[in-house]
This record gives C-alpha cells, structure tokens and sequence, in this order.
C-alpha cells in the first residue's frame, strides 16, 4: 500500500513535470508578477492576460499571472508575500483593499522589488505603500464622470446593477454615478450575485417593481450581458438609458444597436501592458515617467467602433 | 516489529511481517506522513532554488498551512464525531465582519469584541448542532443553510451599518488591546532580530526597514495551530472523552447504548468547530486590520479536503488530528509551492484533485482491512 500512495504521488509529479519544464524553459531575462484580486470566473481579466504576455514577449521578460480563486482578499495578502519571497524584479498588482494589502506590498518594495499599482487603487495609495506609480481608473471619479454625462443626458434616476458587492471598488463606482447626477444612492443600487440567469431576473424584477428607473448602470460584462438580455424581453431595450463600465462582445454589439448609450472603457489592455514597459525600461535604461498613467475613463459611443469592435473582449 | 522475534520457519515470519505491515497501514497518520515526504520531495527537487526554502518562502507556506490546520482540527474532531460543518467558510467570514461592526462601527473595546464574537459563534454552532441532533437531519443539509445564512449576514449587517461591504480600521482601535496580540502579534521578535543581524536570515536592504530581518516573529496564528494540534490530539487519544467521539461516529446507535451522551458530544464538536472558525477569523482580521464580506470564501470544502488528507474516513469514528494536521501541512505547501515552482496557478486544481483522489482510494483501502469487508 505504501507503494500504492508513492506510485499515486509520483504519477502527479510526472504529471507536472511538461508543466514545470515548460515554464523554465523562459526564464531568460527581468521576471515580473502580476497579482490580481480578481476570482477564477472573471473572464474580464482575460485582457489584462493578453496584456501582459504581449508586453513579456515584446521586451523580452518573463511574466506571471497570479490571482485567489475565490476572490479572498486575505488570500491575496499571502500571494504577494508569495511573490516577493520568489524575488522577482517586479511585483505589478491591484490595490483592492488598502487595510489588507498595505503590509505585503510595503514589504515587498522594503526588500527590494519595485511595484507599480494597477487597476484598483489611487495614486495617493500607491505613494503610501512605495510603489514606483499607479496606472489604472481612478473608479470613484470615472462614476462620477459617468452620473455628470447622464445627468446632462436628462436622467433623474437609475438602477446600478452591482455583481461584486463586496469589492468596495465597484460600490465606489455606482456612489460616484450616483453623486455625479446629483441623487441619493439609496436603494438603487442592486446586489446582483455572478449568476447569469439570476442577474436577469432581477434586473427584470427591479424594474417591474420601479417602473420610473430611467436608467440602467451595469458594472461590467458580467452585469451587463444578462441585464442586456433582461431588456430585450422586457422590451425596454433602447427605451431606457444604459450605460455599463469595461467593454466585451456583448456590450459593443450592445453599443452598436443602440441599446447601451455609452461604455466606460478603462484599458485593461494598457493596465497590465504599461506597467511591463515601464519596469523593464526602468531596470535596463534608468527612465521612468514623472506621473502616474490614468488609463481611464474612456467613453465609448457608437462611433468609431470598428477597432474596439474587432479587439472586444482581447485586448479592449 | 517486536512481536518477529520467534526463530520460527521462513513461511511464519512472512506471515507476522505482513501484519505488522497491515498494522502501520491502520494508523490514520499514515497517508498525510508518506504525502507529506512525497510532497517535500517534489519540491526541493523542483522549486529548491526559488525562494520557497528561504525564511520568507518558509514563512509564507507555514502560515498558509497554519490557517488550514486550525479550521481543519476542528472539521476533524467533528468528522470523526460523524458530522460535518458546510458552514465554516461563512462563520469565517461572519465572524469577522462582527468584531469590525463592534469595535470601529460601534467603538466597544477591542477585547470586549472578540470575546463576544466568540460567543456569538460558538453558539450559532450549538444551534447548528442542536437541530441536526433533535432534528435527525443529514449535518450536511443544516450546515448548508447555516453557509448561507451566515453569508447574507456578512454581506447585509455591513451595507446596512456602513454601507460598504469591507470595513477597515481595525489596526488603529486595536492599539494597545489586551487580548488584541493574543491574535494578530507575533513572537520570538527578539531571537529573529538576532538571527538577521548575524545574517542567519534575510534582511530588508532598503526603506525604513533596512536591516531588519525579512521575518521578525513567528506569528501567533502558528502558535493557535500548533495549541489546537495538541489539545485536540490530547482530547482525542487520552480522554474519556476522545472515546466518546470515535463512539459517535462508529455507530451512534451502540453508543448510546452503552451510555455515551451522542448528542452531547455532537453539539460539544459543533461548537468545537465554530470555535476554530472564529479563531481563524480573529487572526485575519487582526493582521489584515479589516473585515470582508468575502472573507472565508469556500474555506469549508479546503477543510474538510485537509481532514480526508489527512486520512479520516467520511462516515465518521476513524482519524486522528495529526493526520489532519499533516492533510494541512500538504495542502498549504502544495498551494504556495507549486507558485515557487513557476506552476500556472489554474493547475493547482489539478494537483489538489489528483492529491485528494489518491487520498480517498488509501483511505478506502485502509477502511477495507478494518472492517474486513471486501
């Protein structure tokens, strides 16, 4: 029996062993990680994927990608101790959640590896913790910018559909829509959950229950795709002002047809892209930009969207 | 071994050897010691030169596995018991978010707030137990609705209180609490000093913590799961009362004939396991210095996947909390060490799955000899 479990344990090593080969196989110059908070299911991250692997292989680095499958926070914390332990050049991260991740990041820059804050976060946030730089959508400000435009398009009230209600991120992008039109957040914005069917349901019961929601914000593909679909059968597509954060097939043929009004595209793309170039370019040539890089936010209409089209989804 | 002393024929002394063989082979600890050297194995043939054997490496899988160990003692004791708990992954969760809500929402103590945390937990796992014992329903279905209903509280009591779902701010009223370090210090801070600057371990090279050791204390979440190791291995093995939790779960209906308080026993575990849970979460929640709605997240299945390592059998009365402490040790190392390795992350699942299949087979094979079924 004793071999049997030694048999079982050496078949998932030789399992692992083309795995293991593969990824050594590149280790030839800088190497950079890239953490995440971002759960397994979240198929908005496939850019920021697409991004970072064209950057590694245009300058000639390696790069990683690592995220907690569920999303856990605490589990972050411990995947940048993680990183910094294996010492790599760089560490590239999100700034979820300040409380959590100040420690870890601190460290890292304290033992000597540069971190450039990404996606989530402030510029403010990423001086505090030593990083080199922040490149992201300042989230509450793109909000706020978003309410401004429809509050000048005529709309006086509005369903935020939230499919991450404990990400304070996306909380602080339905208060900036809803600051920037000037009205009280209150019951408006929805806990959604991931599930496609349930956020469908219950954007169609919401707005049976509040026939005068003039309009929709959704926070993302996985909002928005379902709730395209709930307007479709309820019949209130291209009647009710929709708007929605990030990009994907959907959302642009959304934009095309003239159901969703505009999209706020904050450049996943350039999120994980710049950060690679800019360390690189850092560690081999000394140069770095004096600011940090607002990568967001972008309004997307319907014209011009001929490359956004085509790109969805990869590299928009 | 000892028994092979007859100077008897070749054929009798094959026949002894093999069950002394069988005899190792019963003891639940078996799997997680042969999985632990296999794992250790695998990486300081792989990963050896990567960082993960350094005092920074180290301490970040020790840690890893120290949270496992600690929900996992108690998903132990409970299993052996006979039952399971869905809900720790929620009550980690949950009791978090209760200790923010009553220190920085409410401004009470830190100390006070722990200690009715657990409380309020501890007995959220006698409710959990009381109605699968009166009830008679499978432990797997109350505890499910306890995942949920705990979870809608971490998610809800927090929007309606704050209106946010992280509520922060913890570090600064936990400022010269009593009970505070209990949780989230570290110790040993002066020997690790000692050790950077004879240069025994890393130091920072730059920033205000140049000099400094890269660790600077063994965190007091290793010493809760190193305590819990031991009480729940001196509970098991040398009480009355250990006897009374392998009874349980053997068969719980002989049990009570001879006397044995099942339902005692069972809610006695369930609160066991809350207890560990909220320990858990009280160390997050310490070093993080927030509370998340999102804290805990499948932590439940990561437990009970530790304790079947482990080698403690599904239906209940075989295990040990040794064995689910080394299911911990293998399933903290496998996650960060296959980082270390340069592995893609996604793969992990793989290993784990492959890991947990082969777990289960030895555990069956192990339950074929002792019940002699075939």
């Amino acid at each position: 029996m004793n071999s049997k479990a030694k048999k079982i344990v050496m078949a998932a090593a030789i399992a692992a062993m083309p795995v293991l080969a593969a990824s050594a196989a590149s280790a030839e110059g800088e190497r950079y990680v890239l953490v995440s908070h971002a759960p397994d299911s979240d198929s908005w991250w496939n850019t920021i994927k697409n991004g970072i692997a064209l950057a590694g292989e245009q300058m000639g680095v390696e790069v990683e990608y690592r995220n907690p499958p569920t999303g856990d926070l605490a589990d972050m914390a411990r995947i940048i101790d993680q990183a910094a332990a294996s010492g790599p050049d760089g560490i590239i991260t999100t700034l979820a959640d300040f409380d959590v991740l100040k420690g870890p990041i601190s460290n890292a820059v304290a033992s000597g590896i540069d971190v450039i804050i990404m996606n989530t976060g402030t510029g403010e946030q990423a001086r505090e913790v030593g990083a080199l730089m922040y490149v992201g959508q300042p989230e509450y400000d793109a909000g706020y910018a978003a309410g401004q435009r429809a509050k000048d398009d005529g709309i006086g009230s509005f369903l935020c559909v939230n499919h991450a209600i404990q990400q304070p991120t996306l909380v602080e992008r339905c208060q900036g829509f809803a600051d920037g039109l000037g009205i009280e957040l209150g019951e408006s914005m929805l806990d959604s959950g991931v599930d496609p069917a349930e956020i469908k349901n219950r954007v169609m019961a919401y707005l049976t229950a509040n026939p005068d929601t003039e309009a929709v914000l959704t926070l993302g593909p996985v909002s928005a795709d379902p709730t395209l679909l709930a307007l479709e059968e309820n019949g209130m597509a291209g009647a009710i002002y929709f708007g929605t954060f990030d990009l994907g097939e959907e959302i642009v043929k959304g934009i095309k047809s003239g159901t969703i009004k505009w999209g706020i595209d904050q450049q996943p793309f350039l999120q994980a892209y710049l950060p690679v170039v800019i360390m690189t370019n850092y560690h081999r040539y000394g140069v770095l930009p004096g600011n940090n890089i607002n990568s967001g936010p972008g309004f997307v209409t319907a014209d011009g969207l001929e490359k956004i089209e085509e790109f969805a989804g990869e590299y928009r | 071994m000892s028994n092979a002393t007859q100077p008897t024929a070749e054929p009798d002394e094959r026949v002894k050897e093999i069950s002394a063989f069988r005899k190792a082979l019963i003891r639940p600890e078996l799997g997680g010691i042969v999985g632990t050297v296999a794992v250790f194995t695998f990486f300081l043939l792989f990963a050896a030169d990567s960082g993960m054997f350094t005092s920074q490496g180290v301490m970040n899988w020790s840690v890893v596995s120290a949270q496992f160990v600690i929900i996992a003692v108690g998903a132990c004791l409970l299993m052996i018991a006979g039952e399971f708990d869905l809900s720790v992954g929620s009550m980690i969760g949950f009791a978090g978010m209760m200790i923010a809500i009553f220190s920085v929402s409410y401004g009470w103590p830190v100390w006070a707030a722990i200690l009715t945390t657990f409380v309020l937990c501890v007995a959220i796992g006698a409710v959990n137990g009381l109605i699968v014992v009166r009830t008679g329903l499978p432990s797997f279905i109350v505890t499910l609705a306890f995942l949920f209903i705990l979870r809608g509280f971490t998610i809800f009591l927090p929007q309606t209180i704050e209106r946010k779902t992280i509520i922060g701010g913890v570090t600064d009223v936990a400022e010269g609490d009593w009970l505070a370090p209990v949780f989230g210090g570290k110790i040993f801070k002066g020997f690790f000093t000692w050790l950077g600057e004879n240069g025994l371990i890393e130091t920072f090279e730059r920033g205000t913590n140049t000099g400094k050791p890269v660790v600077d204390g063994i965190p007091m979440l290793i010493v809760w799961a190193i305590l819990l190791i031991v009480f729940g291995h001196v509970l098991l093995t040398k009480t009355k009362f250990g006897n009374w939790i392998f009874a349980s779960g053997g068969d719980a209906e002989a049990a009570r004939n001879s006397g044995v308080p099942v339902s005692k026993v069972k809610i006695l575990m369930f609160m066991f396991t809350a207890f560990c849970a909220t320990v858990f979460a009280v160390c997050q929640v310490m070093e993080f210095g927030s509370a998340g709605a999102d804290r805990g997240l499948l932590k439940e299945f990561e437990a009970i996947i530790a304790v079947v390592i482990g080698g403690a059998l599904l239906t209940g009365g075989y295990g040990s909390v040794i064995g689910a402490a080394l299911g911990a040790l293998i399933f903290g190392v496998v996650q960060q060490g296959l980082f270390f390795a340069g592995v893609e992350s996604s793969l992990f699942r793989v290993f784990l799955g492959v890991i947990l299949l082969g777990a289960v087979i030895l555990n069956t094979y192990i339950r074929r000899i002792i019940t002699g079924e075939r």
